[in-house]
């Protein structure tokens, strides 16, 4: 001990306990930090199913293996390489329509004929894109069942964390040069897990550690309530905010107390 | 009872003349109730007056009748909702019915707010009645306020009454938005924050006029109290005061009434208030609160409970105020960012304060000055009480289309958000159109309306001379065709021929007779410019001789409107030979006399 004592002012002391700082705190990284989900193992089969499936609808944008391709023009993407995105990516995009992309444009819109491919098909593509890298798998139905979950709390996070692009009731939001968060009235509770795990063009990614499978739950049970529950107050005229409230002022208020105002002055005492 | 024997005294007094009572004020003695109260306060004279005042009838002129009710109605739903708003910023833990805020940290107002739209029998309605009650105020003040403009109901002697309008009508906006800041929900939040950016972007005094506003950093504690004293105490007094000076002169002045036959400058053409124009009143204002209330009970209006409690971090998409602010944000909106200038260290926010500081004064500014800048330039100090039809004035009728293009512009631009993803469009080009916008679409609405004016004047003109086609074609015995034309019914003629001719005024010779300089040239210049560009193509009614000429010689019409556009200023001869139409053989006379 003594020894340690008499040496604690040697000049490599300072280097030494940086160093063990380091590595202790690389360790503790490595113990807590989030890990990123493994894709499920799939057979061999189902793999081989999907690269069929894969080179005859997706390759043309995303290259045989999945590996990206570039359009002639300059060093536009065609389809971003593939490898990593995970299983819930392909899940979420194909099963709802916006893959295989029907015609480039700001936005891969969700197509409005809905997924192209049965649940099925999906699910071999997904196992063959994950085959190509590791990335967040398809979520169990355990980790979106939002019927225990808090929708109050939910509401919180969404407000924070949703409402400035698909605004406070869900229904949708501008982004600059055509893009746009859509309304979430209809999606289901595995895609808007899937998607806050993988992101998707414009919208990020929320992983485990921004919010918790148990934040995500909630957030799913609050999105299901407000679009579950009756309205209280009436027609909910797009639940878009005060423009809507003041377009039908005008358009329909005016009219209506104007049609009175003709039909009284019409009348002769 | 008393009785009256006979006194002793009495005798003294046996050659008086009985003194008579005084008489009322109302020259006639009445009875009952009517009596008793004037016997007390001598109302008689006043009510007597006003209840034989007369009222014209037209469905425009009941849209200040709209705004009227409108108002009362959110004062009505106003008090109930006072029995049960708490203005308070106090933090509280939500545990009412509604399910998604449980346990949800709030404020007092907000809490109260969600209380009474839920926990309250009837509460709901009477919150939606009363927000809807305040959109259609606002609607009707304005519909109100382009009638009076186009109709030039504004003209001498109205001139003040406008100006009390227009106060009336920027009351009303304030009074709206302090209180949809009151909930404190998101997007009452979301408002008062920007409030606060636009108090700062004043230049030296903004962050102290912030802070004494906020009694502090924002939010603070002190707001919402400050707001709920202004919107239910402050502005509702003043608003009722003008509103009430403002029918006074109504009454006084005697209303306006559109050009017809037997209405002259000098007479008001309608029913008396008593008993008909009362009734009609009285019923006008159920069917007002009766239309609010269907509103209100169908459709949803400001969902505070949806929107949230007000967080600082938070914003939705689609922040927007109500459609009356509209106008101010859409001016934000559209105002690029380089307009903020760095001084000498010191920050000029102009991107700001231009939108959200100065454009509700000057375009007050600009709508109180009209009147008198109207008449300096017509030089027309003559009373008013005939309303102009509002082709009868077209760059009039054209200037308001310019303000309300570039009102309507800076609304729409406060939707541009909303526009972009209803019709799928780009954010930005939406934007870049509206920046064009302002300065183009306000000009190309000039033109258009007063070429459409002149035309419709042209048209009146052409129809007192020709009148109507009746597309029945007649051959002559010598073979050639033409269309007869019915004659137009006097009344209908008269309401074309009724107005007056204007002309420009004339500028002076700069010197006078004497070969000295007039002082004043220069204004003078500027007026007979303005003037000239008031009157420019000016269109004036058929003469009577016109008529005659017209009617006793059926091929001379179209040298009559040749010679008359000629006299106009700028003839514009495209038009002039473009409205003739080759015609042969004489009319039949019509039967109605001449309009003048
Ligand atoms: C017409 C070209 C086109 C076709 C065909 C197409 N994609 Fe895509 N894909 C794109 C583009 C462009 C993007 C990037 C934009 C986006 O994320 O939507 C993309 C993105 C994706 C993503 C998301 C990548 C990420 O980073 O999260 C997945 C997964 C995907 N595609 C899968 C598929 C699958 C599976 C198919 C076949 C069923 C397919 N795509 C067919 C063009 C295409
Ligand atoms: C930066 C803006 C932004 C934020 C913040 C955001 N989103 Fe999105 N979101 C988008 C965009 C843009 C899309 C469309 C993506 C696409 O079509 O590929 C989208 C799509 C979605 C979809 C898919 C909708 C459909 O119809 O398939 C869901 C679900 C979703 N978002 C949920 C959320 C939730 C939950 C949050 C908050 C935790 C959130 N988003 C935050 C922009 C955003
Ligand atoms: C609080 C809002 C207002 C109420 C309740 C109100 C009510 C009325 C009513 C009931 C009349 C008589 C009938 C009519 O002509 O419509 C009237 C007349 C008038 N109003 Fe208003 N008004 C309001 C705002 C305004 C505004 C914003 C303006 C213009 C800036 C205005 C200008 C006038 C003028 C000049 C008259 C006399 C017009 C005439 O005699 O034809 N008023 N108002």
């Amino acid at each position: 001990m003594n020894a340690l004592a008499a040496r604690r002012r040697h000049p490599a002391v300072l280097t030494v306990l940086l160093l063990v700082a380091l590595v202790a705190t690389g360790c503790a990284y490595a113990a807590f930090a989030p890990k990123p989900a493994q894709a499920a193992t799939a057979d061999a089969d189902q793999v081989a199913q999907g690269k069929k499936l894969f080179q005859a609808n997706c390759a043309t944008c995303h290259g045989l293996n999945g590996e990206g391709t570039k359009t002639g023009t300059g060093d536009q993407i065609a389809g971003p390489p593939l490898a990593g995105v995970g299983a819930a990516a392909v899940d979420f995009q194909v099963g709802t329509g916006r893959m295989p992309m029907a015609a480039p444009g700001v936005q891969a819109a969700q197509g409005v004929k809905g997924a192209q491919f049965t649940q099925t098909q999906i699910d071999q593509l997904a196992a063959y894109v994950a085959s190509l890298g590791p990335g967040p798998a398809i979520p169990a139905a355990a980790d979106y069942d939002y019927s225990n979950a808090d929708a109050a709390k939910g509401g919180e996070l969404f407000r924070v964390n949703c409402a400035m692009c698909h605004n406070f009731a869900g229904s949708g939001g501008a982004l600059t040069r055509g893009k746009y968060a859509p309304s979430l009235a209809t999606v289901s509770p595995k895609h808007i897990y899937e998607i806050l795990n993988t992101g998707s063009q414009a919208m990020p990614v929320f992983n485990d550690t921004n919010l918790s499978p148990d934040s995500k739950r909630e957030i799913i049970a609050y999105i299901k309530t407000i679009h579950t529950e009756p309205s209280p107050g009436g027609l909910k005229l797009g639940s878009m905010g005060p423009v809507s409230e003041g377009l039908f002022a005008w358009v329909f208020g005016l009219a209506l107390l104007i049609g009175f105002a003709v039909w009284l002055g019409n009348k002769s005492a | 009872m008393t009785t009256s024997a006979a006194r002793p005294a009495d005798g003294l007094r046996a050659g008086d003349v009985p003194a008579s009572p005084p008489p009322s004020a109302g020259s006639k003695k009445l009875g009952g109730v009517a009596g008793w109260v004037d016997d007390r306060t001598g109302a008689a004279g006043g009510v007597g007056y006003l209840m034989k005042k007369v009222f014209p009838d037209h469905w425009s002129f009941m849209l200040g009748e709209i705004a009227m009710y409108s108002m009362i109605v959110c004062l009505l739903s106003g008090v109930f909702l006072t029995f049960w708003f708490v203005p308070s910023a106090g933090e509280v833990v939500y545990h009412g019915s509604y399910a998604p805020l449980q346990g949800v940290t709030m404020s007092d107002a907000y809490a109260s707010t969600v209380h009474i739209s839920f926990d309250i029998r009837g509460g709901l309605i009477i919150r939606q009645i009363h927000h809807w009650a305040a959109l259609m105020f606002i609607v009707a003040v304005s519909a109100h306020m382009f009638r009076v403009f186009f109709t030039g109901a504004f003209r001498k002697p109205r001139e003040i009454n406008w100006v009390i309008g227009c106060i009336l009508s920027m009351l009303a906006i304030v009074e709206g938005f302090a209180g949809y800041s009151l909930p404190d929900d998101l997007l009452s939040g979301t408002g008062l924050r920007a409030a606060e950016g636009f108090m700062q972007s004043a230049p030296i005094i903004g962050s102290y006029l912030a802070y004494f506003v906020f009694d502090g950093p924002f939010p603070g504690e002190a707001i919402i109290p400050r707001l709920y004293s202004v919107h239910v105490l402050l502005i509702p007094a003043i608003l009722i005061g003008l509103f009430t000076a403002h029918i006074v002169l109504v009454a006084l002045q005697k209303h306006t009434q559109f050009p017809g036959p037997g209405r002259t400058n000098d007479n008001v053409v309608g029913y008396p208030v008593m008993p008909v124009y009362a009734a009609k009143a009285g019923g006008f204002f159920f069917i007002v609160f009766g239309a609010i209330a269907l509103m209100a009970a169908l459709v949803q209006i400001n969902p505070i409970w949806a929107y949230g409690p007000y967080d600082p971090s938070p914003v939705t998409a689609g922040s927007q105020p109500d459609w009356y602010m509209g106008f101010a944000d859409g001016a934000l909106r559209i105002t690029p960012n380089w307009f903020e200038f760095d001084i000498l260290g010191f920050t000029l926010s102009l991107n700001i304060a231009l939108g959200a500081l100065l454009l509700i004064p000057v375009m007050y500014g600009v709508a109180m000055a009209y009147p008198f800048v109207e008449r300096w330039i017509t030089g027309d100090t003559r009373e008013h009480h005939l309303l102009d039809r509002p082709r009868n004035a077209p760059t009039r009728t054209a200037l308001g289309m310019w303000a309300l293009t570039t009102y309507g512009v800076f609304m729409f631009a406060a939707g541009n958000d909303i526009i972009a993803i209803k019709f799928g469009m780009s954010i930005n080009d939406i934007t870049h159109f509206f920046q064009f916008g302002l300065f183009i679409l306000p000009l190309i609405a000039f033109w258009a309306t007063r070429r459409i004016c002149l035309s419709l004047q042209r048209h009146d003109r052409e129809k007192v001379l020709h009148g109507r086609e009746s597309g029945t074609i007649i051959r002559t015995a010598q073979g050639g065709y033409f269309e007869r034309h019915s004659g137009l019914d006097p009344y209908e003629q008269w309401t074309l021929v009724q107005h007056e001719p204007v002309a420009p005024i004339e500028l002076e010779p700069a010197v006078d007779e004497n070969g000295v300089a007039r002082p004043a040239a220069r204004k003078d210049r500027l007026r007979a410019r303005l003037s000239h560009f008031y009157f420019r193509d000016v269109v004036n009614p058929v003469t009577p001789s016109e008529l005659a000429a017209a009617h006793h010689d059926g091929q001379q019409h179209e040298a009559i409107e040749a010679q008359a556009l000629s006299h106009s200023i700028e003839a514009d001869p495209e038009s002039a030979s473009g409205s003739m139409h080759v015609e042969e053989g004489s009319e039949p006379e019509p039967t109605g006399g001449h309009g003048h």
